[in-house]
């Protein structure tokens, strides 16, 4: 194509005019001539060989061994310009892909926003950030006409976008359950039977669920293989792992969830957590579950958002500000 | 950190030896590895995790498609001598009711 080549008896002319007086403003040419190269989409080959031949013209006896390498550079060049292009379309594709990403993010944290509940004689604290662009651990509350307050606390196994999407799923299915259906057990065992027809064998679902009483001032939950959390007993100043026993979700269509129900007095702390949160690591070393309720002991007299926000940044601080899996973290405080 | 996966055929069973890490970089090895072996109808798989001093939960994920696959196949998979780290993990997720685990050290103790 013509639009694409140079003009070899402009380019033999500013060849010559340098060869004779290496003139600045030849120079300054030059750089015209790559410009307006880029600007046409002229390939570097296709310069080498414009040079080749305005040599060729100025210089008709040019000695062989001169011309082989001349033919050699040109052939190093066109590989160059194979290897540039592929480079640069694989650069706007990985932009492609991360602004289709930030966009997914975008979407999932509407899709999985969800309020705070705000409930008389309770603070609550909520911190949830995710390792990387999208977030597999995810948080729900769901308020009932009742005054009871569902919660939902679940890290799903596979990570990235896989694993979001998952999420959203496990959300809306969770919405389509009717309002009467809202214990724990119940709520795990028809969740598990969605996740277990649904979903990819190497993924899976770890959920805690609890039913939160705030008038009567207890808490029932299941657990689907989840992170154990903790209950803080603020008249002997212990903590307790809360323990329920239950399989994850998606493994076995005849799951069954056991139920556990306790009494929250005043000053004591119910803390839910995902694995981000016990499987810190400092280096090669592994915080170990004292250590985090040592972090929380330590922050409890500040309101429950100061205090989980607190705890977070004393564990971000350590892994050097990188987080190597989600990190969510739940508490909620009686009033004394 | 690496993982290394060496699978040996003895006493009518394919044994795989595991040392280093199981996360999301290395699981997607460890998978292709396991699964090739719970493919194969009726084989018995046995993972010795004595040298695994960490796994996240990527690798769960991969054990579970490990289950799933042998009873497509109708395999049988074994995990021994887990590290308490790693026992804990199949312990909380309550996937030690689901798949056979033994954690006992042989010969040890």
């Amino acid at each position: 194509m013509d639009a694409l080549k140079l003009d070899l008896s402009h380019y033999r002319e500013l060849l010559k005019q340098y060869i004779n007086t290496q003139d600045e403003s030849a120079l300054y040419e030059a750089e015209q001539i790559s410009k307006r190269s880029i600007q046409h989409n002229i390939s570097l080959e296709e310069i080498i060989n414009t040079h080749i031949n305005a040599l060729e013209d100025i210089y008709p006896e040019l000695p062989e061994n001169i011309q082989h390498s001349m033919s050699f550079l040109l052939e190093v060049m066109i590989s160059y310009g194979l290897a540039l292009q592929e480079f640069q379309d694989l650069r706007e594709t990985q932009l492609e892909i991360k602004s289709e990403i930030s966009v997914a993010a975008r979407m999932q944290n509407t899709l999985l926003s969800t309020v705070k509940p705000d409930v008389e004689g309770f603070d609550i604290g909520v911190v949830s950030v995710p390792a990387n662009q999208m977030n597999g651990d995810y948080h729900h509350f769901i308020h009932h006409e009742d005054g009871t307050v569902g919660i939902t606390v679940a890290d799903v196994i596979g990570k990235g976008i896989p694993a979001a999407l998952c999420m959203s799923m496990i959300k809306y299915a969770m919405e389509s359950f009717p309002s009467e259906h809202k214990n724990p057990s119940e709520i795990l065992e028809s969740l598990n039977r969605v996740v277990e027809r649904n979903v990819d064998p190497s993924m899976f679902i770890t959920m805690f669920y609890a039913l939160f009483n705030p008038a009567a001032s207890t808490i029932s939950y299941s657990s689907a293989g989840h992170e154990p959390g903790f209950y803080y007993h603020a008249a002997d100043d212990t903590f307790e792992e809360i323990r329920a026993k239950g399989v994850v979700l998606g493994v076995t269509d005849m799951a069954q969830y056991r139920q556990y129900e306790r009494e929250i007095h005043a000053g004591d702390m119910i803390i839910l957590l995902t694995d981000g949160v016990t499987e810190c690591r400092q280096g090669d070393r592994f915080i170990e579950s004292e250590e985090v309720l040592e972090v929380i002991k330590s922050f409890s007299h500040l309101s429950a958002q100061e205090l989980v926000e607190n705890v977070y940044k004393h564990f971000e601080k350590l892994q050097d500000f990188h987080l190597r899996d989600d990190f969510t973290l739940i508490i909620i405080k009686k009033d004394v | 950190m690496n993982l290394t996966v060496d699978v040996q055929e003895k006493e009518g069973k394919s044994v795989v030896l595991l040392a280093g890490e199981i996360d999301a970089y290395t699981a997607p090895k460890l998978k292709e590895a396991l699964l090739s072996l719970t493919e194969k109808e009726g084989n018995k798989v046995e993972v010795n995790l004595e040298q695994v001093n960490y796994m996240d939960s990527t690798g769960l994920g991969v054990f579970v498609s490990g289950l799933k696959s042998t009873k497509e196949n109708n395999s049988e998979l074994k995990l021994v001598q887990l590290q308490d780290r790693v026992y804990r993990l199949f312990e909380i997720t309550g996937l030690i009711d689901v798949i056979d685990v033994d954690k006992t050290v042989q010969g040890g103790y």
